[in-house]
């Protein structure tokens, strides 16, 4: 192995990366505030075919960008209405949001190429690479880290901010508690719906996000199930992470490079047949997912919202 | 104590509020004064939760006006009520357990912006620790805390936001009787300057040691309005529950027959992996009731639940018979004639959602006539129902009905039905009548000590300890999961058993009598 | 005006019958504004999926056919979801129900007297399918492992394997580069009753039969629903939770297995690309709104069959993406479970003046 196919890897680890991450920063904040959306996967879709579909008419990737966050903004609020408001069941309604999305998504993209055709095949605007000056001359990581596109640096941004607002301001300190203890945040009379309302719609727009890395960054274009279940590792990411943004990053980067690998494996015509080497993300999530379920089996610290789940009610007798 | 400046600060007036079902307000008038503890008296269900959560505004009234120093309000949120000085220290603390002190503090500020100014905050908690003796470590997690310590903490809350008026629901069932001393001591220093105080109780014990004057509610209404020096336990009891209450059950003499069940040694974990139980010994014979006293959250939980099987053990052993039954599964302990009326109706006792004919066949669905084969007999099920029904009197309107319809004192006779059914001379029996009224409790005593009558042996795990000192015949005390003695109901104090409780060993107790040893 | 929601204290009859119907109308309704926006006329395309779907005898059978997949896997992911299992591995058992026929069909044709191919062809799919779902069911019953990602990974990994069978090994060497394996002997076929529609939709009705009778008549039954309702209750009542998951998950995979031998035998003859369409996840909306219920289940995947095909005679008539029935699919499960809530709550209007003094929140 040389100095350049290692490059290559972590040059791919990153871009695949951005947008587990994205996903699973807006599956924290959902579900740190008590909600689980399942629907991470459908989210992800729209908006991987909405962004490019906008950037594509308009001939702007921000404009496609906009697009996805504003799909996520309606998607995360029939999701919050439903489980939040209606008080619906959160897994079943999640999966309705990835059935409804994936079919959704799949309508966009056979429908909204040039003169209502398909969008598959197309070459579209997207994020380019942007080298920084100077950072990317460190040796060996500076190409990879600072020579991607820009929503790979605005994640970099994100990583601490979500951090810090977590675990360091006050409003995170509220979504950390709603998430734990609803009843209690009601009766210090601070508003449970709404605060669950926003997080839900944020993290919503942050899986839409998402999405439009997948089309105008990483991929760069529409493919059929474009996503390919990277939603629902986004989810087990959230477990793995034990709902801390710093540990997500990590396991990001285990998912990223597993598909950078699966990647450089099939370019250096490995005699691996294509369909196992396409099992590796899938395999490797639930071995993953094991091995974190003993240790926290083991050390009994589970960290996850104790509210995870349940609706919150207040005005009724038993 | 400072009667002088006393004045009317919180006017309650034909407050009416209406849940699906019950009219759990109908038309209350409530006067709150400054620099006194009102006691809100009544039994479960009589209105006062509602009643206090009306004022601490996190129910909306039907109808009705309050009125805070003569001015009228409305509170639509208890942000509304905390901004006008009335604050709430519910029964359920609510506290987020993963956070610590400080910032379940923090949460509890109005402020907006970004900042949480930890620094300001645990200054301050430390500040009025010192000055009302709420001894607290702002940077310890809520979950490392006992009982008393997380009251603390609410109260605290409440003083660091400047409340006036503080509501404490049912604050001693959870404390020692040297904790609850302690706080009468913190009450009383708040009243004395100027804030008022109201308690939420159905405890007789509490209005009188604790209160300057008592309003008595009775099914939505107020029935009286009394200075606690003017009256007496016997007076309020017969207003709280509107005719004389026995005091004392008809028990006979027990009959002790052979040992049934023997503890050994036994050491298990709770669920945070923290030791639970730790060398208990102990065992019961066929004809008593062996009582366990102890603050919740000091093993009794644990006790039950390696009993019954739900609990693994990590040493000792349990044995039935003779038989040696540790770390069976439940469905052997069933098997080997062990029943367990469970401290959590709804979440382990009942499938609350599933008709009171499922519930009743729990655990007789095992066996014939119930079941045939595999099959599980429909007429048959329908006929042991009907027999139970009749037989433990449970009101309910049909063998159909979600048992989540009933009343909590009529499940709680289905779980008894059920279970005393299905036992063969051994019962559990985990906080029997927590939350039932006084009808319902009686029947639920009586009931219990009727098995023991017929012979069962009976485990008796409540934290009440009127009902275990009226019910056992012998008691044993949980403290910190250890035993920290057996003694005997008939000639032990309560102090004592408080003492006890508490952490002290019996034989300290009776060298220095009932002087207090402070810890 | 404030709304409220009260807890009811009676159950409505009128509701359970009511609220599907009114959830149904308006998704209707919501489609049809997506439709719009994407410039279709609504009414146009309903009519024609409608027409497609029930308006000849030919249509009926054609969704006869894609109902028995999705009776059999609605009614294996129901029971799993009686016990709040979440089995949504429906996909992959099926598709590993298809190779386990494929593979006895294609290489034991020489080995087992033809007679006997069909039952073996039957028994290797229920059993393979069983097999897939019996390890999410393990790795939940024996660590805790989230069910909902295992299962849902397992259907990716089911699926590449198919892929990777009839591109490599079990590729037709007389294809002329077709994606598929060979066409099964005539032995190996699922006879058929009319048009396309096979005996895969006896094996849907006697699974229902036999969920009927298990959850209304035996101690499983008895157990299963228990363990749905409380599972604390279930352990405390002595209840072996783990070997209910397990029998239940072997019952659940066994079903979807079934529905992936049926359609290779019944329809395709062969183990190709068109195996693993979506079945496996349209059977989580399928039981959803049919309560559960195993009669429903295969009234309601009827009606879903008829989605399906309505969806594709629309994109032959009106070159409208066929994935308006995906569309149509999540949005009526979107109104059925805000729906749900007035099963159990009724709606309570306010009103009041409302009169704040001091500071207050307004929101």
């Amino acid at each position: 192995m040389n100095e350049a196919f290692i490059l290559s890897i972590l040059i791919i680890t990153i871009r695949a990366g951005t947008s587990l991450l994205y996903a699973t920063f807006g599956a924290i904040l959902t579900e740190r505030s008590g909600i689980q959306n399942l629907g991470v996967e459908g989210i992800m879709m729209v908006g991987a075919a909405s962004a490019f579909a906008a950037a594509y008419h308009s001939g702007n990737a921000w404009i496609g960008l906009l697009t996805a966050m504003f799909v996520g903004l309606i998607l995360g609020c029939i999701h919050a209405f439903l489980t939040i408001t209606l008080r619906a069941e959160q897994v079943v309604c999640g999966l309705a949001m990835t059935i409804f999305g994936t079919g959704l998504a799949s309508f966009m993209g056979q429908r909204l190429g040039p003169g209502n055709t398909t969008m598959v095949g197309l070459q579209g605007p997207a994020f380019e690479r942007i080298a920084i000056p100077y950072l990317r001359e460190i040796p060996f990581i500076g190409e990879a880290l600072f020579n991607q596109d820009i929503m790979v640096y605005i994640l970099y941004i994100l990583i601490p901010l979500i951090w810090f607002f977590i675990y360091k301001t006050r409003q995170g300190l509220e979504l950390r508690a709603v998430g734990e203890n609803p009843q209690a945040i009601d009766a210090l009379g601070m508003n449970v719906t709404k605060t669950r309302f926003i997080y839900t719609v944020v993290g919503a727009i942050l899986m839409g996000i998402a999405g439009a890395h997948l089309s105008l960054g990483y991929l760069q274009g529409w493919a059929d199930n474009i996503t390919g279940g990277r939603g629902w590792i986004a989810i087990a990411l959230v477990i793995f992470s034990t709902w801390n943004p710093l540990r997500a990053v990590l396991g990001a980067l285990l998912f990223g490079g597993i598909n950078a690998l699966q990647f450089r494996m099939q370019a250096a015509g490995t005699t691996l047949p294509s369909s196992f080497l396409n099992m590796l993300p899938y395999i490797a999530t639930i071995l993953v997912l094991v091995l974190i379920t003993m240790i926290e089996r083991k050390s009994k610290k589970l960290g996850t919202p104790t509210a995870l789940g349940i609706p919150f009610v207040r005005e009724e007798k038993k | 104590m400072g009667t002088e400046n006393k004045s009317i600060t919180v006017q309650m007036r034909g407050i009416t509020k209406q849940f699906p079902g019950v009219l759990a307000n109908d038309g209350i008038d409530l006067d709150v004064h400054s620099h006194e503890i009102l006691a809100l008296l009544g039994e479960n269900g009589a209105g006062k939760t509602t009643l206090m959560n009306i004022l601490a505004g996190l129910y909306q009234p039907d109808a009705g006006q309050i009125s805070l120093k003569g001015k009228e309000v409305e509170f639509q949120s208890p942000k509304d009520a905390i901004s006008h000085g009335i604050g709430m220290v519910h029964q359920h603390f609510m506290l987020v357990e993963s956070l610590t002190v400080t910032e379940n503090i923090i949460l509890s500020l109005q402020s907006s912006g970004i900042n949480i100014h930890a620094n300001q905050v645990k200054k301050r908690v430390l500040e009025l620790s010192k000055q009302y003796h709420l001894m607290v470590d702002p940077d310890a997690a809520i979950w490392q805390l006992s009982v008393g310590e997380q009251q603390r903490v609410e109260i605290m809350r409440l003083l660091y936001r400047g409340a006036e008026i503080l509501i404490l629901d049912e604050p001693t069932a959870v404390l020692t009787p040297e904790e609850a001393a302690d706080l009468a001591k913190i009450l009383r220093k708040m009243t004395e300057e100027g804030k008022a105080v109201i308690l939420i109780t159905h405890k007789l014990n509490e209005v009188t040691s604790f209160s300057d004057r008592v309003t008595v509610l009775r099914a939505g209404h107020v029935v009286s309005n009394l200075l606690t020096k003017d009256t007496s336990k016997k007076e309020l009891a017969r207003l709280m529950v509107g005719r004389d209450i026995l005091f004392h059950l008809e028990k006979k003499k027990c009959k002790k027959g052979d040992s049934v069940l023997k503890l050994e040694h036994i050491h298990t974990t709770n669920d945070k992996g923290l030791p639970a139980l730790v060398d208990v010994n102990l065992q019961i014979c066929t004809g008593e009731i062996l009582g366990v006293a102890g603050v919740a959250g000091n093993g009794q939980r644990e006790l039950a639940e390696v009993i019954t099987g739900l609990r693994d053990i990590t040493s000792g052993k349990i044995s039935v018979n003779g038989k040696d039954i540790s770390n069976s599964s439940p469905f052997e302990v069933i098997h080997a004639g062990i029943s367990h009326v469970p401290g959590d109706r709804i979440g382990v006792g009942l499938a609350a959602n599933l008709p009171v004919s499922d519930n009743l066949v729990m655990k007789a669905y095992r066996k014939p006539p119930i079941l045939q084969g595999q099959l599980v007999k429909k007429k048959n099920i329908l006929q042991f129902t009907k027999n139970l029904i009749e037989v433990f009197e449970i009101k309910t309107p049909s063998a159909e009905t979600p048992a989540r319809l009933l009343s909590g004192g009529n499940q709680q006779r289905l779980i008894l039905a059920r279970e005393i059914t299905a036992s063969q001379g051994m019962l559990i029996a985990v906080y029997p009548s927590r939350g039932l009224d006084v009808g319902a409790t009686e029947s639920v005593r009586s009931t219990l000590l009727e098995q023991r009558d017929k012979g069962s042996a009976i485990l008796l795990i409540s934290e009440d300890l009127e009902e275990i000192t009226q019910l056992s015949d012998r008691i044993i005390v949980l403290y910190e999961g250890k035993i920290m003695g057996t003694v005997d109901p008939e000639s032990t104090s309560l102090e004592t058993i408080g003492m006890m409780m508490a952490g002290q060993p019996p034989a300290n107790i009776t060298k220095t009598g009932k002087e207090k040893k402070t810890t | 005006m404030r709304i409220q929601f009260e807890k009811r204290t009676d159950q409505s009859r009128l509701s359970g019958f009511l609220i599907p119907l009114i959830s149904f109308f308006l998704a209707l309704v919501f489609c049809a504004v997506i439709l719009i926006i994407f410039g279709i006329n609504p009414i146009q395309a309903y009519s024609v999926m409608v027409k497609g779907a029930l308006g000849s005898t030919y249509s009926l059978t054609e969704t006869l056919v894609k109902a028995v997949p999705l009776m059999l896997t609605g009614l294996g992911v129901s029971i799993a979801f009686q016990m709040h299992f979440w089995n949504i591995g429906a996909e992959g058992q099926l598709a590993m129900g298809g190779i386990a026929a494929a593979y006895v069909a294609l290489f034991l044709k020489d080995v087992i007297p033809s007679s006997l191919l069909l039952p073996v062809m039957f028994l290797a799919g229920a059993l393979i399918g069983a097999f897939w779902a019996l390890i999410p069911a393990m790795l939940k019953a024996a660590i805790g492992v989230n069910e909902i990602l295992t299962t849902l990974m397992m259907n990716y990994i089911a699926i590449l394997l198919v892929e990777y069978l009839y591109l490599g090994p079990w590729r037709d060497p007389k294809g002329y580069g077709f994606p598929g394996t060979a066409q099964f002997v005539e032995a190996a076929w699922l006879p058929r009753l009319t048009g396309r529609v096979h005996y895969g939709i006896i094996f849907a009705v006697l699974g229902a039969v036999m969920l009927w009778f298990i959850l209304k008549y035996t101690k499983f039954g008895y157990e299963i629903r228990l363990i749905g309702e409380n599972p604390k209750a279930a352990r405390y009542t002595g209840i072996n939770i783990t070997k209910n998951i397990l029998v239940v998950m072997l019952l659940s995979g066994g079903l979807s297995g079934i529905a992936g031998m049926a359609e290779v035998s019944g329809i395709s003859h062969r183990l190709y690309t068109g195996l693993a369409v979506g079945y496996g996840y349209t059977a989580i909306i399928v039981a959803w709104l049919a309560s559960l219920n195993p009669w429903s289940i295969l009234f309601v995947a009827f009606f879903m069959g008829a989605l399906l095909v309505g969806g594709d005679q629309l994109q032959i008539a009106m070159q409208t993406p066929a994935a308006v029935a995906d569309i149509l699919q999540g949005a009526i499960l979107f109104f059925m479970l805000g729906g749900s809530i007035f099963h159990t709550y009724r709606i309570k209007i306010i009103h009041k003046k409302t009169i704040v003094h001091g500071e207050s929140e307004h929101e």
